[in-house]
């Protein structure tokens, strides 16, 4: 039961870690105690938790590597900017429109995580990165020629230019091909908080259930898993689809912060980025990943007195991190400090 | 027709040189060397300011961009993935990718984001006409190149003591060691001659498609990668014909379907490849004892 | 130590015999021709058994005579080049290991493989996930029949872990368990799935002599309480001869000798196979001369690797 306990004790810090920074960041809002850019970034910062989580659910829990995590992002994005501006008349009220948005563009990217997983997760390991990589690819390509307009008659779409969309008088140009979509900015970063906090529910309420077990086992063990009667393929769908969903959820609150979105900011960088939050707070550790995304979103930001240095030190510093964590004689090192953790090292080396 | 054919293998043969350099560190540090694209790119400026600025030969400007890759690739695995030897590949993966943005940014530092206009290095070849069809010096260069490359790749494994121990090495790397093989030294050797190829890669991308910029190695890095995989990472043939396959392709859907969806269609065609054939054209079966 | 009746066995139809008792319900399990090819090379072949429904069978032989390739073959790690297998009656030809585990063979692992981040409680919940049934939204949003078939799950799994006398351990991560306690988990997991045949690879590998006991009576509880067949490969004669009925012996991929294991230890092709392979060691003694060397270098063996277990035992209580 203790055990039992320190796990349940941990999903009550995550929500209670992202509340607090909701209400600090409310009180320095309030107070004016804000920077008009530290305030542009609450809802990136919140977005990018949600990706990270939702990255750790497919690195961490499920055990495979994507590298192609932004594209289901942009796929929300674009999904959410199509039907928020579609909605702006039927539904005059910002709320119900963005999470009417958000839910549509999840159900989108869900469904690109199913069309995609099917193939995908059949492979293994490197090969299965690659694949992620080139559908993240396939799906930033596929965007920047696409061109989405709506007007009273409905929704249009084309793959070669505006003209072609044929808009009545009226009409509006959503998506512009690689110049991206023009947007009604319609999040907040209540919603945000609150779309997270669900995001955080699911996550640490799959993995304390039979379906979390069996994708954790399969991590662990492939063989075993089958052995033991599990479906391999459809529990490593369950938790790349749930994952798709929420990164399309996250891209479609980050896009509808902004007045214009393209294709380009959701390319193989921002899937790596996202990838390198989820390492550094610790594969599988949720904590690590709000924390990591937070810290790290912000950190560009904080370095930007250092200008045009900033991205070489995040670049020097993300290595050295990882040389620290991961090399065995620093760790080794830093277990023989306590005493405890080097009788442990010994134990094993036993076995 | 046959114009976009020998311009997709021109491309292809670039990707191919690229893709060996992927293949063999893959094959033997069982690592996804992301930086890889970027000392294409560090090879690329090598020779452009040599070449350029300081108006060497071109034999030299090449000779300079190579020996100052060598060193940087063996100088990279000393320093960043060596102390991750026994790390998992996640974390070896992450530490090249910070390698990447590293190398790009003290790229951007020392010759800002502007694009350098790279004059083509290859332009003392004449260009051949074969019946109605003419190559250029540049095309005819590259796809030499390759063979040469190749060639030359695959006696050294084959054939010579330091190759043998490299393939030893990636088949087993315990075993190496107890037959006495350098192992560490063996690794060293393979980023060596991986970062060697990437400038000559790099030199030969710039000549074709003259813009060279921080982020100029990134795609060509990206789509070599994939083209390893394609031929089935760790085979060097495997690396080569998945090398030509890519730029093919790549040229034909410019040429006939969309210049925008080029790219998508060269890694649907990846996909498919996959999915059919889950280890790549050449790739070896791997089975998991149970 | 054997100092268990003869089994009774009958012909049935087919490939061969079951103990008497269990005639009224038929074979669990039957091969006929079984085998497989790897690129021309025969690993197993023709391997014809019948395995009764309350049975414990041995699985023995020289290392490499395809053992572990037999129970790889039926629960499909590979698929069968040849033959047919029925489970209960019913060919399990074309299904995967997942299908060929819900039908009702469940097995451990040579090289144990548990699930290693999870909870030893969790490891035997993954065993029951098909007998614990609940939906993905009650998951995610914790309907009462999440709690009621957790609820139920928790105590079926502490009642199981307790056959090993494991309840206390539940909470421990697997990994960190010593090295008996892996292999007993592994069978505490397999017999989660309700099997009807429990398949056990080496199960006392590793065990020392007061734990192989133990484990012997687990194996003959286990067939009692859940009434399930048990075949099972193990180098350990001792624990060969005083719990199976039947005994296989397999040599280069083929059966050279089935039967009790009265039976077994006077067959002179069982005797030439041993020697053949250690004939240096043994010159002309008997097999069972050679068994009980073999035993005593095991126990050796064991016992180092005991020792091994208590050191890491210890870091354990620690922690």
């Amino acid at each position: 039961m203790k055990k039992l306990s320190k796990d349940t004790l941990m999903s009550f810090v995550n929500y209670g870690i992202v509340i607090l920074f909701y209400i600090v960041f409310q009180i320095l809002a309030s107070t004016g105690n804000l920077s008009s850019t530290m305030k542009g970034q609450l809802i990136p910062i919140v977005s990018y938790v949600i990706m990270a989580l939702s990255l750790n659910l497919v690195v961490g829990i499920s055990g495979e590597l994507s590298l192609g995590h932004a594209g289901f992002m942009s796929v929300g994005a674009f999904t959410g900017a199509v039907v928020s501006t579609a909605l702006t008349d039927g539904i005059p009220n910002t709320v119900v429109r963005l999470l009417i948005s958000i839910v549509i563009a999840a159900v989108m990217a869900g469904i690109a995580g199913i069309l995609i997983g099917i193939p995908v997760l059949r492979l293994r390991g490197d090969y299965l990165a690659i694949v992620t990589l080139a559908f993240g690819e396939i799906i930033k390509n596929v965007l920047n020629c696409l061109y989405v307009g709506v007007d009273r008659r409905g929704i249009h779409f084309s793959m070669n230019s505006t003209g072609a969309l044929d808009l009545q008088e009226g009409g509006k140009v959503v998506i512009n091909g690689p110049m991206g979509a023009s947007i009604m900015k319609i999040s907040s970063f209540t919603c945000g908080i609150v779309l997270l906090l669900l995001v955080l529910f699911v996550i640490q309420n799959l993995i304390k259930s039979r379906h979390g077990r069996a994708i954790m086992a399969i991590r662990d063990n492939r063989i075993a898993a089958e052995a033991c009667g599990l479906n391999v393929t459809k529990y490593k769908l369950i938790a790349f689809v749930i994952s798709a969903a929420m990164a399309g959820a996250a891209g479609c609150l980050y896009a509808l912060n902004f007045a214009t979105v393209a294709p380009k900011k959701f390319d193989f960088n921002t899937s790596i980025l996202v990838l390198v939050f989820v390492v550094l707070g610790g594969i599988g550790n949720m904590t690590g990943s709000i924390i990591a995304a937070a810290l790290l979103t912000v950190l560009p930001e904080l370095l930007r007195q250092f200008q045009d240095y900033r991205m070489l030190i995040y670049a020097i510093v993300l290595v050295l991190v990882m040389i620290a964590t991961n090399n065995e004689k620093i760790r080794g090192l830093i277990k023989s400090i306590g005493k405890k953790n080097k009788q442990e090292s010994s134990g094993k080396e036993a076995a | 027709m046959l114009d976009y054919l020998i311009s997709g293998i021109s491309l292809g043969s670039v990707y191919a040189i690229i893709a060996l350099g992927y293949t063999m560190v893959y094959g033997i540090a069982k690592m996804l060397n992301f930086a890889h694209g970027d000392i294409i790119m560090i090879g690329g400026y090598a020779a452009f300011c040599t070449g350029y600025y300081l108006h060497w030969p071109v034999w030299l400007a090449v000779l300079f961009a190579v020996v100052v890759c060598t060193v940087l690739g063996v100088v990279i695995e000393k320093l960043a993935y060596k102390p991750l030897r026994n790390a998992t590949s996640l974390a070896v993966l992450i530490t090249a990718i910070g390698v990447s943005y590293f190398l790009q940014n003290v790229a951007l530092l020392i010759w800002t984001s502007n694009p350098k206009a790279f004059p083509n290095m290859l332009s003392f070849i004449p260009y051949v006409n074969i019946g109605r069809i003419q190559i250029t010096g540049t095309a005819l260069g590259t796809v030499v190149t390759c063979i040469v490359v190749m060639v030359a790749l695959t006696l050294f494994t084959d054939k010579t003591k330091m190759g043998k121990a490299m393939r030893t090495v990636s088949e087993d790397k315990g075993a190496a060691s107890l037959m006495g093989i350098n192992v560490n030294g063996t690794i060293s050797l393979t980023f060596a001659i991986g970062s060697g190829l990437a400038a000559i890669a790099g030199v030969l991308l710039c000549s074709a498609y003259p813009t060279l910029m921080p982020t100029t190695g990134a795609m060509p890095g990206i789509k070599a990668f994939t083209a390893a995989v394609f031929g089935g990472i760790g085979s060097i043939p495997g690396a080569m014909i998945g090398g030509i396959l890519l730029g093919v392709i790549e040229i034909f859907a410019k040429a006939y379907i969309s210049t925008q969806l080029s790219d998508a269609i060269v890694f649907a065609v990846l996909i498919i490849v996959l999915i059919v054939k889950p280890t790549g054209l050449l790739g070896k079966k791997i089975t998991e004892k149970v | 130590m054997s100092n268990q009746k003869e089994t009774r066995y009958v012909d049935v139809p087919g490939p061969g015999r079951i103990p008497e008792r269990d005639k009224g319900r038929g074979p669990v399990l039957e091969c006929t021709h079984l085998g497989i090819e790897f690129g021309g090379l025969k690993a197993v072949e023709e391997f014809n058994i019948a395995v009764g429904a309350t049975e414990i069978g041995g699985l023995i032989g020289p290392n490499g005579a395809g053992k572990t390739t037999v129970f790889n073959l039926l629960t499909k790690v590979y698929q069968p080049t040849h033959g047919v297998i029925l489970l209960d009656g019913k060919d399990t030809h074309g299904m995967s290991t997942a299908q060929v585990n819900q039908a009702g063979i469940a097995r451990t692992f040579q090289n144990i493989r548990l699930f290693d981040k999870l909870s030893v409680e969790d490891n035997v919940k993954v065993g029951m996930h098909n007998n614990v049934k609940y939906h993905l939204p009650s998951s995610v949003f914790r309907l009462p029949k999440f709690w009621q078939e957790e609820k139920r799950a928790h105590e079926s799994a502490l009642e199981l872990l307790d056959i090993f006398g494991m309840a206390d351990l539940a909470d421990v991560k697997a990994s960190s368990l010593p090295y008996g306690a892996q292999r007993r988990l592994e069978i505490v997991r397999a017999l989660a799935t309700k099997p009807k045949l429990l398949l056990l690879d080496e199960p006392a590998a590793g065990m020392n002599p007061s734990e192989t006991e133990e484990l012997m009576n687990n194996i003959r509880k286990i067939r009692d309480t859940f009434g399930i067949a048990v075949l099972l490969i193990e180098h350990d004669m001792n624990l060969v001869m005083g719990i199976c009925e039947n005994i296989i012996v397999l040599n280069f991929g083929k059966v050279i000798a089935k039967g009790t294991p009265e039976e077994i230890q006077n067959d002179p092709v069982v005797i030439e196979a041993y020697l053949g392979s250690q004939a240096d060691e043994t010159g002309s003694e008997g097999f069972a001369a050679s068994a009980a060397k073999e035993a005593q270098k095991k126990k050796a063996e064991k016992e180092k690797a005991h020792m091994s277990e208590v050191e890491e035992a210890s870091v354990d209580v620690e922690e």
